[in-house]
């Protein structure tokens, strides 16, 4: 699993990438009242916001952490958006992207490094 | 790290202790939220709920003239008001726009005891001392910290600390001692619960916050709570749902008019505001269920059934009462009607929605029957 600065993760399985938002993320977000999550075929290029996540307070954007196609976006969240609190870096993810360029990947941080980062803030 | 120019109150580490996530706010550093803001809008709505408001500001003005010349600013009667008891006003310029909205009583026989809002509370203060002329002396009571109380247990956890309590109905206020200590007390609140402000001094807030909290029915609430517990009572907040361009008419306030002041039209802005008394406004808040897609928010648009914009939210957000997205805006009075569809448009969708009566959650204030 990578990770972005702005507190997105990615898990590469071929070149399908699953992304959502961390833990971190979710806990300063706090209870998740809605989520606007990307329909299948739209293309995003990294760093675009392709995703839109609101808490009681303010809705904020998710940035796309690779460029690519959605195939599928996360409709359970819909109807269960506390499932980004519950388990955001699992059932809470946003949607799967096919993505244009692997490498991208590279650019991100690892577990290690996305830990490292938050003990900065 | 806490921001340097923010101010803090006196509860500030004892927020912090409490886990409180902390932001800024009206020029203060303030807990926004302990255990989370859903949890603590509902615990505000079912047992009590513990709000440091001390970022208010809080002041007396007292001389001969005290009241004629607040009189000048606000649409209240305050002449007529009687002692022990508190309105809610407003602040008005020349034109009749809201400076600021306020909570002004008579707690004891010295003037009148006045609370307002965080962010107006400088330039409210420069106002008056720049207005007032006579008799009349304006005095801030930044010695004093202010704790507000809310919910439907909220009475039985003070009455237990100050029998004396009981004996208030919702908006009568006093100065007396509670807690060993000299206070000001209304029976009022910005949740629609039943509840008490207190103002403190604040080197005793700590003692009695603490004191308050050890009742298991009560638990601190942030701002994120106190925001969404005021959307769902209906009440607007200024610098977002009222400001110094809209009118008391416009802003759905016409009910802090007293009549004798009408009549009198002897209040700054009494022209404006009385032709659009008559004449109606160019637009009034009101209150919108949302009934599909994302919570529209401040600054979304409001079109009519065939998409022409008409005008914008205010304020907006989940229920966590109702369940549903509740918000306030400004529309023509063509379309303010209960019951007219709308739509609100957010992130360039268009969302069904429907003019409804505010409060949108009821209002459980302590009336005590006339007498």
């Amino acid at each position: 699993m990578h990770f972005t600065r702005d507190h997105e993760w990615v898990r590469l399985d071929g070149d399908i990438a699953t992304v959502g938002i961390t833990k971190h993320a979710a806990d300063q977000l706090g209870d998740v009242v809605f989520v606007e999550t990307p329909e299948a075929g739209k293309t995003f290029g990294k760093g675009d916001s392709f995703a839109v996540v609101e808490s009681v307070k303010a809705a904020s954007d998710v940035y796309a952490p690779v460029s690519g196609e959605v195939v599928e976006g996360n409709a359970a969240l819909s109807s269960a958006p506390e499932t980004v609190n519950a388990d955001p870096e699992g059932e809470g993810w946003f949607a799967k992207i096919k993505v244009s360029d692997a490498g991208q990947i590279d650019d991100l941080m690892d577990r290690a490094a996305y830990d490292a980062f938050l003990a900065t803030l | 790290m806490t921001d340097p120019t923010l101010k803090t109150t006196v509860l500030n580490a004892a927020h912090r202790a409490l886990g409180a996530r902390m932001v800024g706010f009206g020029g203060y550093d303030m807990p926004v939220q302990y255990e989370g803001v859903l949890a603590e809008h509902r615990w505000t709505r079912e047992h009590a709920g513990l709000f440091d408001v001390s970022h208010m500001g809080q002041a007396k003005l007292t001389g001969a003239d005290a009241i004629a010349q607040f009189q000048r600013f606000v649409p209240g009667d305050y002449a007529a008001l009687k002692a022990g008891r508190q309105k809610y006003s407003l602040l008005l310029n020349e034109s009749g726009g809201i400076i600021d909205d306020l909570m002004a009583g008579k707690p004891d026989h010295d003037g009148l005891y006045i609370v307002v809002n965080a962010g107006n509370k400088y330039e409210d203060f420069a106002f008056w001392r720049a207005h007032l002329s006579g008799d009349a002396t304006l005095t801030v009571l930044d010695d004093r910290a202010l704790i507000a109380i809310q919910g439907p247990e909220a009475a039985e956890v003070m009455v237990a600390h100050e029998p004396v309590l009981a004996e208030f109905g919702f908006m009568d206020c006093a100065r007396l001692m509670l807690f060993g200590v000299d206070c000001y007390v209304s029976r009022s609140g910005y949740t629609g619960e039943d509840g008490y402000e207190i103002s403190v001094p604040a080197a005793e807030a700590e003692r009695i916050w603490n004191t308050i909290l050890k009742d298991a029915r009560v638990k601190p609430i942030g701002l994120g709570a106190r925001d969404s517990l005021r959307l769902e009572a209906g009440l607007p907040l200024h610098g977002h749902d009222i400001d110094a361009t809209t009118s008391p008419v416009e802003g759905a306030l016409t009910f802090a008019l007293s009549k004798s002041r009408k009549d009198a039209a002897d209040f700054n802005g009494a022209g404006r505001i009385l032709k659009e008394l008559a004449d109606g406004p160019s637009r009034v808040r009101v209150g919108l269920s949302v009934r599909e897609g994302a919570p529209a928010r401040e600054g979304a648009e409001i079109a009519d059934a065939d998409g022409t914009v008409i005008g914008v939210v205010t304020s907006g957000g989940p229920s966590p009462t109702l369940g549903r997205n509740i918000a306030m805006g400004y529309v023509p009075p063509s379309h303010a009607a209960l019951g007219t569809n709308l739509k609100v448009i957010v992130r360039g969708k268009a969302s069904a929605c429907e003019v409804i009566d505010m409060p949108f959650v009821a209002q459980r204030y302590h009336r005590k029957p006339a007498a």
